[in-house]
Parts: C-alpha cells; sequence; structure tokens
C-alpha cells in the first residue's frame, strides 16, 4: 500500500485533523494560563461532576424498574441521591453560566462553546422535568397535569405527552441524557481545542464595542 | 486592511505566564467531593415521595366531587371536553396574535370525555339490566335529548348528594345520568375504574393520560396540591411536596404565571411559552447580539474574577 494511498484513508484524514484540532497536550493539559485563578472556575467541573454522579444513580435506579424505589430503602437512599446531585448540577450550571457570562466567555472565536453550553442548560431543564413527571408518585401527577397547558398550549403537547409515562420515561432515560452527555462532551472539546477565554484588556471598559 | 479589534467579540492574545494545572486530579477530587456532598444531603433530608392518588382513593374520599366530575364528563361540560388541542375539537385554543399552533396542529390525542371517562369503562363492567339500560338509553337519544338532560343536571348539580353508598341527583329529568353516575361512582370506588382507564390501549400500557385527565377534571387533585403549597398561584409546578428545592432552576417560567397579564390571559399559557422562547433565544445568542453582548464588559464583574491578573499587570 502507497504513502498516498494511506494519506487518502478516511481513517488517517480523520486521525490527522483530530490530532491537528486538539494535540494530546490541549486535550490533556498540564499547565493553564495563570489569570485562571479563581473560584469561579470550580464550577465548571463540579457541574461535570454532578452529571457522571446523576448518571450513575440514574442507572441504577434502572436496574430494578421505575416503581422499585418506592418500596426499598435502599432505593428511596439512591433516589435521594439521584435528585441532591441533581439540585448540585443545577446548582454548579447556572453559576458556571452567568460567571462564563461576565467573562464574555464567547469571544475570540468561542460562540460556539457558549451556544452549547446554553442548550445544554436547556436539555438538562428538559432531562430533569422528564424525571420529575417519572417519579410515579404523587409529585408526578401533580407536575404532569400542570405542565401539560403550557406544552399543549406550543402545539408541542400533540408529540410530547407528559401525561404518557412511558413516553415521559423514555426521554428521561435514554434520548435526552444521549443528548446532555454528547453537548456536553462537544462543549468540552471546545473549550479544550480553544483554551479557557482570556481577560479583557485593562482598558476594555473605557472602549466602545 | 487590518481588521479593528473588537472587545466583545475578539479576545487578546495571552503572553503572560502558565501554572502548573493536574486536569485529571481536578476531576476526580471534583467527583469524590460532589458524591460524598450527594450522600451527605441524601442521608440528611431523603427525598419526597408522596403516594400517588388514585380513582379509587378520590371517589372513597370525596364521592361528591367525583361523582360531580363525572357528571361534568359525560354531558360535556368538563375542563377536558372543553379543552380543545390536542384532545378535540372542544374549546379554543390558545392564541398570540395570528398564531396558534395549538389549533395548527389539531388533535392529536382524542379524548371524548363521555365514551371514554364514563361510557366504555360501564361497558367494560358485568352486564346488569339496569346498567345496560340506561347506557342504551343515553347512546341511544338524540343530541336534543342529550343536551335536555345536561341542561336539566347542571341545574341540580351542585345538590347532589351521596349517603348509603348512592349518588343522589334532585331531579326527575335527567334521563340516565343519576343510574351511571352510581354504577360509575360504585366502579371506581372499588378500584375497577382505574383498571379500565389504563387498560383502554390493551393489556400492556404505560400511557396515564386518560386517568390523569380526569383526576385533573376533579376538585380532589387540586385541593391536594394547593395543601401541598404546589398550586398555580404558589410557585406550582417548579415545587415538589415537603420542604424541597424542587425544579427551582424553573423559577423565571414560574413567575411569568404570578403577574399580568400573564395570570388572567386566557392564552396565558402560551403568553409565558412564547415569553421564555424569545428570552432563551436571547440566552443563547448573546454572542451575535450588540448591545446584549458587551453588558459583561460593562458591569465590570470580570475585574473581580480576573482581580489577581489586573493587579500583576499593574
Amino acid at each position: 500500500m502507497s504513502t498516498t494511498e494511506i494519506d487518502r484513508q478516511w481513517t488517517s484524514r480523520l486521525r490527522k485533523r483530530v490530532v491537528g484540532k486538539l494535540p494530546p497536550d490541549k486535550m490533556l493539559p498540564d499547565t493553564q494560563p495563570a489569570y485562571v485563578a479563581s473560584w469561579i472556575y470550580v464550577f465548571g467541573v463540579t457541574t461535570m461532576a454532578a452529571l457522571f454522579v446523576v448518571i450513575g444513580t440514574g442507572c441504577i435506579l434502572a436496574l430494578d424498574g421505575p416503581q422499585w424505589w418506592h418500596s426499598s430503602a435502599f432505593g428511596h437512599f439512591i433516589n435521594s441521591m439521584h435528585l441532591w446531585s441533581v439540585e448540585i448540577f443545577f446548582f454548579a450550571m447556572v453559576i458556571h453560566l452567568w460567571g462564563k457570562f461576565a467573562m464574555a466567555a464567547w469571544r475570540g472565536g468561542r460562540s460556539l462553546t457558549w451556544v452549547t453550553g446554553a442548550v445544554t442548560f436547556l436539555v438538562s431543564i428538559l432531562t430533569g422535568f422528564t424525571g420529575y413527571v417519572s417519579q410515579t408518585n404523587f409529585d408526578s401527577q401533580w407536575i404532569a397535569t400542570q405542565a401539560k397547558d403550557g406544552i399543549n398550549s406550543t402545539g408541542g403537547g400533540a408529540f410530547f405527552n407528559v401525561l404518557n409515562l412511558g413516553q415521559m420515561l423514555m426521554w428521561h432515560i435514554v434520548l435526552l441524557p444521549i443528548g446532555a452527555v454528547v453537548l456536553t462532551a462537544l462543549h468540552v472539546v471546545m473549550v479544550r481545542v480553544k483554551g479557557v477565554v482570556p481577560p479583557f484588556e485593562d482598558n476594555a471598559s473605557e472602549v466602545s464595542a | 486592511m487590518k481588521k479593528s479589534f473588537r472587545p466583545d467579540v475578539d479576545a487578546p492574545e495571552y503572553k503572560g505566564p502558565y501554572a502548573p494545572y493536574d486536569i485529571i486530579k481536578e476531576g476526580t477530587i471534583a467527583v469524590v467531593v460532589v458524591a460524598l456532598l450527594t450522600v451527605a444531603l441524601a442521608v440528611v433530608f431523603s427525598s419526597p415521595d408522596e403516594k400517588a392518588i388514585t380513582i379509587k382513593t378520590w371517589s372513597n374520599a370525596d364521592p361528591v366531587d367525583f361523582a360531580m366530575t363525572a357528571g361534568d364528563e359525560l354531558i360535556g361540560s368538563s375542563g377536558v371536553a372543553g379543552y380543545g388541542a390536542p384532545y378535540n375539537n372542544g374549546g379554543p385554543s390558545q392564541s398570540w396574535g395570528f398564531l396558534s399552533p395549538e389549533k395548527w396542529l389539531g388533535v392529536h390525542i382524542p379524548v371524548n370525555t363521555a365514551t371514554d371517562f364514563v361510557i366504555d369503562p360501564l361497558k367494560s363492567q358485568p352486564t346488569k339490566p339496569a346498567l345496560t339500560a340506561a347506557i342504551d338509553q343515553w347512546t341511544s337519544a338524540s343530541a336534543s335529548t342529550q343536551s335536555s338532560w345536561a341542561a336539566a343536571y347542571s341545574k341540580v348539580e351542585s345538590n347532589i348528594t351521596f349517603a348509603n353508598d348512592t349518588v343522589t341527583v334532585p331531579s326527575s329529568k335527567v334521563g340516565p345520568i343519576p343510574v351511571l353516575l352510581n354504577y360509575l361512582t360504585e366502579m371506581a370506588r372499588s378500584g375497577a375504574l382505574d383498571q379500565a382507564l389504563v387498560t383502554q390501549n390493551g393489556f400492556y400500557t404505560t400511557n396515564y393520560t386518560k386517568p390523569l385527565l380526569f383526576l385533573s377534571d376533579g376538585a380532589y387533585l387540586g385541593d391536594l396540591a394547593t395543601k401541598q403549597h404546589l398550586g398555580g398561584d404558589q410557585w406550582g409546578m417548579m415545587n415538589e411536596t415537603g420542604q424541597y428545592p424542587g425544579q427551582a432552576w424553573l423559577w423565571l417560567y414560574t413567575f411569568w404565571y404570578q403577574i399580568p397579564p400573564y395570570n388572567s390571559s386566557a392564552s396565558g399559557d402560551f403568553l409565558v411559552w412564547g415569553t421564555m422562547m424569545i428570552l432563551t433565544a436571547l440566552l443563547i445568542l448573546v454572542p451575535f447580539i450588540p448591545g446584549l453582548r458587551s453588558v459583561p464588559r460593562r458591569l465590570k464583574i470580570y475585574r473581580i474574577i480576573w482581580r489577581e491578573h489586573y493587579a500583576v499587570q499593574k
């Protein structure tokens, strides 16, 4: 096989492109700019850590079906962990989002990083919501019957029926988590490719846009 | 020609020092800390799990409310009967100017409250002559006859009583309605109606649309929710039973429901969603919106975040 032929392979072209955009020392850096020195930076990794715990506890809940946690003390404990990891996830994510807004983190060709982050936030809200209506308890009955009016008013209720437990559970444990994880992965890769946004110039606030 | 530097779009090139950074160690510590914090919160606060209510619990706890709701489902005056899309053509659709996607998409989850909530479940019961006769009388009656029974029923509906396992409708002009309501209430109190409503799609089902719609038409579900601070005017669906944070991230969505014109408009839900869609689009597209993307630079919160960087520069 000639070198030219290997160079033309889809595999080698993809590898070159990936390694060119994201070399190992960018993907797994051992240094970072000195300006990355604030507690606000902790909330991005906290969000991802919470997502890890959310998915882990969700997988344990999935082992014995959607109603197991009502009758098992261990199941209820795992459900409690699932709930609190979700609360931590959103707490950290919201602070991360407003922190990045304060830094105008879209600067320097990072617009898509911002967009994927914001869309991940929306997908996460939908994931949390479908979880709340899949609890098979009084909360899920009430939240579903209340939420249907808003979704129906947009026409979305014709396809996204919040009163259909099977549909909501599938969205909650399959479709939306895949969306959230893929978007998070894209977001992190973009951060690694472009790096953390540098500070504004010292006189930036006096400069007109 | 060199492109001018736009401070809210472009980022200056960083030529300063770098510091050691162990990304794997950071991630591992974060997972361990969050997991331990989660365990601690779960141990201390647990999680709410108020048992789901059933048509059986509702009809036994408040048989009059159940019978009145069932009567409304039968004569077509309930909330669901007059809901409109996506369930039926019984009511007006929400709109904002010429926009009315609810109407455009039409009926996708057909619900006929008289048939689905009353007649079909009663037909699934073992044959009883009085019940069969009442069903036949209702289904074979002309629309005008049904309307006259419905009109007479509406006048006395608030005077319905329940005693000795019997629903009493104080009127002789309501046709078979009292018989149908009595059998349906009996069926509901035994638990058979719960089963009949969920199994309309066959043996296997995970779709609770019909029993939930029926429950939502009665006062019982809403009263229980209000006692649990879950009412629409109590920041409704973002809360959950007990003293738990619930979906606190929905605060802005729920906020609109507390103020005019959202809480007074017949299209309030659509107005709230329209507002949230616009705000969401603004959030996603901040980097591309002149003026909005300058807000962080004007706010100067970044000077607190990067205070060490600016201190070193000075």
